[in-house]
């Protein structure tokens, strides 16, 4: 039953700042939206594990390892905050797990690229985690409840992983000729991907509109990636090292700096599944799960073996 | 949302509060899914509280919850809409002793 007085009503609420929960009513495809778009998320930070992941083992220092072990810890939380956020809504854990693994469901492509060095390392603390802080500050605004309180949790860990990122690289930066020339070329392969991490320019995404209005983003892609580049120059300006970009320029009259064309053909070729990681990153998405299935099953049946035994003693 | 436990892979869906510090209440964290209570306790750990939010944790299974409707929220509160007399403000008392209260 969606009558237009409901959706008007549902708009004011909207417009009036309210957050809207669980059980309240709203329009179906304003549900459906929020379970593609917090899903997406939390698959993300799921698979945002295995990057990183790849590095605990050699990690420079015990100090190093640890707190890379805290960071994919974190993500793992991520996934699981946004999981059940997502779950508000209607849709069971394993039918979004489903969709992840063997149906059609997006996760973001910043993940399909490979981590080469340690300073790759670095780099995506920086810049990865940096523009997800920058999307994630947002939605911690948003109008869905759950999804809000969730980036409002993630956001207040978010940041040590940014911090930890961009202290390492500006180590590096000032470190040995070799070391300099690493953290540098891993600027240059994750500052594009990073930029591209806010989607597609406003004239060709096509959700947007329609999730502004009902303030799930307060903030279109082009805004945020923005705001992003700006921090970002003064950041690199801070630890000496360089923007891959030859158009970058500060404008006077916007007050904001003026960035090159986004490699966009890339984008969407790494969105289609070309790019150097996807196959192998849902490869090891899909055993984590299968290799897995004996455990979950075991857990089961202990707990419905303890649960007849408390039966049976009471 | 099911606990059927043909589904070998869903475990069922638990509410987790945390208590923040001693002497303040219990808040809803989030959710989690779990086999059982202990390990409910376990996970509820791990994911919401990772940087001491908690000092005391408590989980219970989702479907135990019950819960008011949004549908009801107007009939449901109504009785407490007309008892202002509930409130300090509804009585005056000299300016005197205004003050000081």
């Amino acid at each position: 039953m969606e009558n237009q007085e409901k959706l008007d009503e549902f708009q004011a609420r909207i417009d009036a700042g309210e957050k809207i929960e669980p059980k309240d009513w709203m329009p179906e495809r304003y549900r459906q939206q929020l379970i593609r778009m917090m899903s997406q998320h939390a698959h993300s930070e799921i698979v945002g594990m295995l990057p990183e992941g790849n590095w605990i083992e050699r990690a420079p220092s015990l100090k190093r390892k640890l707190v890379l072990l805290a960071k994919v810890q974190d993500e793992a939380g991520h996934g699981l905050y946004l999981y059940s956020a997502t779950e508000t809504l209607g849709i069971d854990r394993s039918e979004l797990v489903d969709q992840y693994l063997y149906g059609s469901a997006k996760y973001s492509s910043i993940f399909n690229y490979p981590t080469m060095t340690y300073a790759d390392i670095c780099a995506i603390g920086w810049l990865v985690d940096g523009a997800a802080i920058v999307n994630q500050t947002m939605l911690a605004r948003s109008s869905y409840g759950p999804y809000s309180r969730a980036n409002v949790r993630i956001c207040k860990e978010e940041s040590f992983h940014k911090k930890q990122g961009y202290e390492m690289l500006g180590k590096m930066a000032s470190g040995t000729p070799e070391q300099q020339k690493m953290a540098q070329d891993s600027v240059n392969r994750w500052w594009w991907p990073s930029l591209m991490m806010f989607g597609p320019h406003d004239s060709d995404s096509p959700n947007s509109a329609e999730l502004i209005k009902w303030q799930v983003k307060l903030k279109t892609n082009d805004e945020l990636r923005q705001h992003f580049v700006d921090r970002m120059v003064m950041e690199a300006e801070a630890i000496g090292v360089t923007i891959p970009d030859p158009d970058l320029e500060y404008n006077e009259e916007t007050g904001h700096w003026n960035f090159g064309d986004i490699p966009w053909d890339e984008f969407w070729n790494v969105v289609k599944g070309n790019g150097v990681m996807n196959r192998e990153r849902m490869k090891a998405r899909r055993a984590a799960h299968e290799n897995g299935e004996w455990v979950r099953e075991a857990a089961n049946a202990y707990a419905h073996k303890k649960k007849l035994q408390q039966e049976k003693a009471s | 949302m099911s606990d059927n436990n043909s589904n070998k892979d869903n475990w069922p869906l638990w509410e987790v509060f945390t208590q923040p510090k001693s002497g303040k209440p219990h808040e809803h964290a989030g959710s989690l899914h779990a086999a059982d209570k202990e390990m409910a306790l376990q996970n509820a750990r791990d994911t919401y509280a990772r940087r001491n939010e908690g000092v005391s944790i408590w989980v219970v299974e989702s479907k135990h919850i019950t819960a008011s409707t949004p549908e009801d929220m107007g009939p449901f509160f109504d009785p407490a809409n007309d008892k202002p007399y509930r409130h300090p403000q509804f009585y005056s008392v000299p300016r005197a002793v205004k003050k000081r209260s």
